[in-house]
């Protein structure tokens, strides 16, 4: 467009100027009329020209229980990444309900909007005691200044001791986090993501490294939250999968295979030749 | 909060700040009433010395906050001390007046050598006592602030940002070297007369100075305490254990490290304006990066992540200092450097975790 | 074969012709007049021991026209008050050199070495200024009519700084007949600046012409001075053509000097950067390539100098071949020093990066005051051998210093070797195995702990490296490497850590810009600028220029 143009434009009578249009009012409370929680529409993530995602698409609905599984480098860990803020991905839009774009949002936001993610190897404060990592965790005003003058109040303590109950680590509550076990801290790991409230949890590899006992502890665990929450596990423990999926999703290259029941997907070509045949 | 539920269950902050009661009841007394010729006399040169390290110890008590607790090596503390000092310094300068070589009552000496004929806008408002304290915490701070913003929003972590604290300290370092700053150039700012009306030179003065060491250092420890037996402090240690995971619970880690590195700077502002009236001088010198690591290792000496460790870092480091550069000044620099390799390589904890480590044989 | 004996008589034969011909011309185009003056140039040396200075002045005047090779000795000792003559008569002159049994005699006239005598037997020849003066100029114009074109080109600089209108009327003379180029442009120009305060107006004209191809700062202020206006505004000089040339002359010059300064400024950047290369590279290997952050680096660097200044005294002698010597040396030296610190220290505090930081400070404070213990705690300077002390004149604006230049060779070399060794060896394969899966690379069968000491050792020997060169352009001393350290780092974190190539860019970009703001800021500023720039630019990338991608980038 010429100058002048640009002017005419500018001037001309029927011109609605930009300040003028009110600010679109959104309401951001989460909004799952629909069905699904999470969307995830043509995500693509490069690293130095290796496609971790490749136009991913992956709906998780509310309520929920999603098993995701995949050969090592098919972009589980990456897909996390992208609805938790981490990673950012080059193309694709990430909703959180019908209203929330993810996209927008950095980590602590997405985290206190309800979405809670358990980390690949388990990650809890370990010079603090295993009661303060509850605590640090409690879904309360996060803002700097609040927290310096915080106090517990009661009924916070109270949801403290019901997750204790749930995670079975009321014994070890005065103790340092760096002094439980691997699965023990596990389960702190989950105990502080289920203190948050989240609508959504992330969960990944909740079992790698743990004993046959403790497998089955979580596997109770993950079951009993089933329904209150929406739960996505990444997970390698093919009978762990079993015990828990309602419904699996196998992820290949950066996207997604196949995805329906165990049996359906133990059962399709393309994933036997890909994953579980090979 | 009381403070005697401040120090619950912190023995050795108990012990620091009740010899820190003693020393502001004895000195004076050892000072201003027992004869020069008394073994128990305490001399002004003592006085001073003790108010220095004191004030190196606020200083200490502030890296600690950042880098024991919220696991942010800085390596540029120094420049937050000098900024304290060179604001106090501003003040002590305009109170000489007309008493200066040059006799004028507007512009210090070093204006007046320059050919300066008015003073620099920024030292405006330093002839006010009120409006330099102000300046003693808000330099330092705002500093801190914008650094701070700056770096921990990119998340610039670890050595990476070591590297750069010291870069701003260096920059500094050579900014003030210069004359066109106005700040007095490689001499700094000295011969200072009088502060509020009293006289530098006079014992009294300075033990009322010693006295405000105390008392600020005593009050930074309980606020420090506070700060870490507070919800806030354990977010600081969770973010130093685990930054992510502390971000993905839902707590903005560049604002915690932000309030807590503005705080410690602040801190470290106060000491160096506790420092200079004491020494009676202030120079560039004071930003060499070199000083902003020998106060890392005062720290690491004493024992890291427990506030009196870092006190006691501070003294003893300080107290081996004047020991060897008076008696064996070759060896100085040796002692420091393998101070340094030693306590990083045996002691993580320094000389508070040698300690417990002892208790807890013995027990 | 009869072609070969044809080409070898030829060389026997005929070279030898001609190079006599050669030689017989050019004195012959020395000497003008007839061979036999020394009976002249003899009686004319035994006028020196007259008293008179007037006199002394025609015989010098005399005896600088003469042809003779005994002329130029003869009169430079007389300016340097080495000219003698016996007290007792005929007074022979005699060329004297003080040693230290007493006075050394050469007889003036033959050049011949004539013995030791006492002081007393003889007498100086005195002199007062005007005669020195004139004796100077009188040298110069025997130079310039030398058979050796760089004695001519000396001789005109000399004459170039004191301009006389005898001077100009020489040049004038002297330039018709002047084989070489340059020297002859030399000499038009100070005559070309002379003519602009012709009447003729053409000439003044042809003046402008020739000074507006030279690049002299004094010509664009004579220049200038035909653009005086008086009060009104109006110019003095009538000639509008004078006028406008002289105005392109101007530009013309300026446009010239400004150019050749940029280059000049460019080469200082790139020197400069060439020594933050040379400093950080090591670190790039250290830092970069296996996270260790080495605080004793600048350390490393003092003793890479330290021991050039070492080997030098080792042998005075051959001051030419030292670095040679001193270049292995100070890699041996400050490599070993580095396998001793990492087996030592740093191998101690694996995956602990800050107290590593804090430990190595140790070590460098350390090695400061080892040297300063050692050594003593004042700078030793470290002598440049010849081949590399001097400079590449281009133009009066553009000169580059020999030293500064091989240096930037040296790190282009050093780096590009260091490129090999880690691309193309096998030291370097295991090197970037260990730095991007140590654990894996343990399980492959690469002993681990032999690369991380094999690696920090090769750092810390570029390190001496970079001692060597350092050594080259200031004085050794203690503090050398602690100023050096910060700079290294910021090449480092600026360049991208892990990336030798983002480390030579960023050395360079970062001498080039230190350079060009000087002259704006002054060198403090200019460095605190470029340290505020690279503080901001980390906020913005904090992982350099070049980082690091993908997964192996994480955590």
């Amino acid at each position: 467009m010429s100058f002048i143009e640009k002017t005419r434009a500018f001037a001309s009578r029927d011109k609605v100027y930009d300040f003028l249009i009110p600010e679109p009012v959104f309401d951001d409370s989460l909004d799952t009329r629909h069905g699904p929680i999470l969307y995830l529409e043509d995500i693509s993530v490069s690293f130095d020209g290796f496609k971790a995602l490749n136009n991913l698409n992956l709906y998780i609905n509310d309520g929920e229980m999603r098993c995701i599984i995949g050969a090592n480098g098919a972009g589980k860990t990456t897909m996390m990444d992208v609805i938790t803020g981490k990673t950012r991905p080059d193309s694709g839009s990430v909703f959180f309900g019908q209203r929330i774009d993810l996209l927008k949002m950095d980590e602590p936001a997405i985290a206190r909007a309800g979405i809670g993610r358990k980390f690949q190897k388990p990650t809890v404060f370990e010079t603090l005691s295993v009661y303060a990592n509850l605590e640090l965790a409690l879904s309360t005003d996060k803002r700097v200044w609040p927290t310096l003058f915080a106090q517990l109040s009661g009924s916070e303590k109270e949801a403290i001791d019901e997750v204790f109950l749930m995670i079975g680590l009321m014994e070890q509550r005065h103790r340092l986090a760096g002094e439980l076990s691997h699965g023990q801290k596990q389960w702190l790991e989950i105990g502080m993501l289920l203190i948050q409230q989240p609508k959504v949890l992330l969960i990944d590899e909740p079992v790698a490294g743990m004993t046959h006992q403790e497998i089955e502890r979580t596997t109770d665990l993950l079951l009993a939250l089933e329904g209150k929450h929406s739960i996505v596990v990444v997970e390698h423990d093919m009978e762990f999968v079993r015990s828990i999926a309602r419904t699996v999703t196998v992820l290949h290259e950066g996207s997604v295979l196949a995805e329906g029941t165990m049996a359906s997907v133990q059962n399709d070509a393309r994933v036997i030749e890909v994953y579980l045949g090979g | 909060m009381g403070v005697s539920k401040l120090l619950q269950g912190d023995t050795g902050g108990q012990w620091v700040l009740g010899v820190l009661v003693v020393l502001a009841v004895v000195v004076p007394i050892c000072n201003l009433w027992i004869p020069e010729t008394s073994f128990f006399h305490v001399s002004t040169y003592t006085v001073t010395l003790l108010g220095k390290y004191l004030a190196f110890a606020l200083l200490a008590l502030a890296v600690d906050l950042v880098w024991g607790y919220c696991g942010i090596l800085t390596l540029g503390h120094c420049a937050f001390f000098a900024l304290g000092g060179y604001a106090m310094g501003m003040y002590l300068m305009r109170q000489i007046g007309d008493r200066g070589v040059y006799g004028n009552p507007l512009l210090p000496d070093f204006m007046v050598f320059l050919n300066w004929s008015e003073l620099p806008w920024y030292w405006h408002g330093f002839d006010q006592f009120w409006f330099a304290m102000i300046m003693v915490m808000l330099v330092p701070g705002l500093l801190a602030f914008v650094f701070g913003w700056l770096a921990f929003r990119s998340r610039v972590t670890g050595v990476y940002l070591s590297i750069i604290t010291q870069a701003m300290t260096y920059a500094l370092y050579l900014a003030f070297f210069r004359n066109e700053m106005g700040f007095g150039g490689n001499n700094g700012l000295t011969d200072f007369k009088e502060i509020l009306g009293f006289s530098l030179q006079s014992d009294l003065t300075r033990i009322v100075l010693f006295m405000l060491s105390i008392a600020a250092l005593i009050s930074g420890y309980l606020a420090c305490r506070y700060i870490v037996s507070s919800k806030l402090g354990r977010v600081i240690v969770a973010l130093r254990d685990a930054e992510n995971r502390t971000r993905f619970i839902g707590y903005r880690v560049e604002l915690f490290k932000l309030w807590v590195f503005v705080f410690s700077a602040i801190l470290a502002g106060i000491a160096g304006a506790l420092y200079v009236p004491q020494v009676g001088i202030i120079n560039p010198g004071e930003f060499a990066p070199l000083n902003s690591i020998e106060l890392v290792i005062w720290v690491a000496v004493g024992g890291r992540f427990t506030l009196y460790g870092a006190i006691l870092g501070a003294v003893l480091v300080n107290f081996g200092k004047t020991f060897f550069t008076a008696a064996l000044p070759e060896v100085w620099l040796f002692a420091l450097g393998g101070l340094f390799i030693l306590v990083t390589l045996f002691l993580p904890y320094g000389i508070v975790g040698l300690l417990r480590r002892k208790k807890a044989l013995s027990s | 074969m009869l072609i070969g004996a044809i080409v070898i008589s030829m060389m026997l034969g005929v070279c030898p012709i001609t190079w006599a011909d050669n030689h017989d011309l050019s004195t012959t185009a020395a000497v003008s007049g007839p061979k036999d003056k020394t009976g002249a140039f003899k009686e004319l040396v035994s006028q020196l021991s007259v008293k008179s200075l007037s006199k002394k002045k025609t015989t010098v005047k005399a005896m600088v026209k003469l042809e003779n090779d005994r002329v130029r000795p003869l009169l430079e000792a007389l300016l340097k008050a080495r000219l003698f003559y016996g007290k007792a008569a005929p007074h022979p002159v005699y060329i004297v050199e003080v040693v230290d049994q007493g006075y050394q005699l050469t007889d003036a006239v033959s050049g011949q070495l004539l013995g030791i005598v006492a002081k007393k037997s003889i007498k100086k020849v005195r002199i007062n200024n005007r005669l020195r003066q004139l004796i100077r100029g009188a040298l110069a114009q025997r130079d310039l009519r030398a058979a050796d074109v760089s004695v001519r080109l000396q001789a005109v600089k000399t004459m170039s700084k004191h301009i006389t209108p005898a001077v100009v009327a020489l040049f004038r003379e002297v330039s018709k007949h002047e084989a070489d180029e340059d020297v002859q442009r030399l000499m038009l120009a100070v005559v070309a600046n002379a003519d602009l305060t012709a009447t003729d107006g053409a000439v003044r004209l042809a003046a402008i012409k020739v000074l507006a191809k030279t690049m002299h700062v004094e010509y664009v202020s004579t220049l200038k001075g035909l653009l005086v206006v008086d009060a009104q505004g109006a110019y003095l000089e009538s000639d509008r053509k004078v006028i406008k040339a002289a105005k392109q002359a101007i530009k013309a010059i300026e446009s010239r000097i400004s150019w050749y300064e940029n280059i000049q400024t460019l080469f200082f950047g790139l020197s400069l950067g060439s020594v933050l290369v040379l400093a950080a590279i090591g670190l790039a290997i250290t830092f970069g390539v296996m996270g260790v952050i080495n605080m004793a680096h600048g350390e490393l660097i003092m003793l890479g100098a330290y021991t050039t200044y070492v080997v030098q005294l080792l042998m005075p002698e051959q001051l030419e071949l030292s670095l040679f010597v001193a270049i292995p040396a100070a890699f041996m030296v400050s490599g070993l020093s580095g396998i001793l610190i990492e087996r030592g220290v740093i191998r101690h505090l694996t995956g602990r990066p800050l107290e590593t930081l804090l430990a190595t400070f140790g070590i460098s404070l350390v090695l400061q005051q080892l040297v300063r213990s050692v050594f003593s705690p004042l700078n030793r300077s470290v002598s440049t051998p010849q081949w590399m002390s001097g400079s590449i004149d281009f133009n009066p604006v553009l000169s580059l210093t020999l030293n500064r230049l091989y240096i930037l060779a040296f790190t282009l070399l050093v780096f590009f070797v260091l490129l090999m060794i880690l691309k193309r060896t096998r030291l370097g394969l295991e090197v970037r195995a260990v730095s991007q899966n140590r654990a894996m690379a343990k399980a492959m069968g690469v002993k681990t702990e032999r690369v991380d000491a094999l690696t920090f050792g090769l750092g810390s020997g570029v390190a001496g490296l970079a001692g060597v060169a350092l050594s080259q352009l200031t004085n050794v001393g203690p503090n050398l490497g602690q100023s050096y350290i910060v700079d290294s780092f910021m090449v480092v974190v600026f360049g991208g850590a892990g990336n030798l190539l983002g480390t030579l860019i960023s050395g360079f970009s970062l001498g080039v810009a230190t350079k060009f703001i000087e002259p704006y800021a002054g060198a403090v500023l200019a460095k605190i600028l470029v340290l505020v720039f690279i503080i901001i630019f980390i906020q913005k990338r904090p992982r350099g220029l070049f980082p690091q991608k993908g997964r192996a980038a994480e955590g």
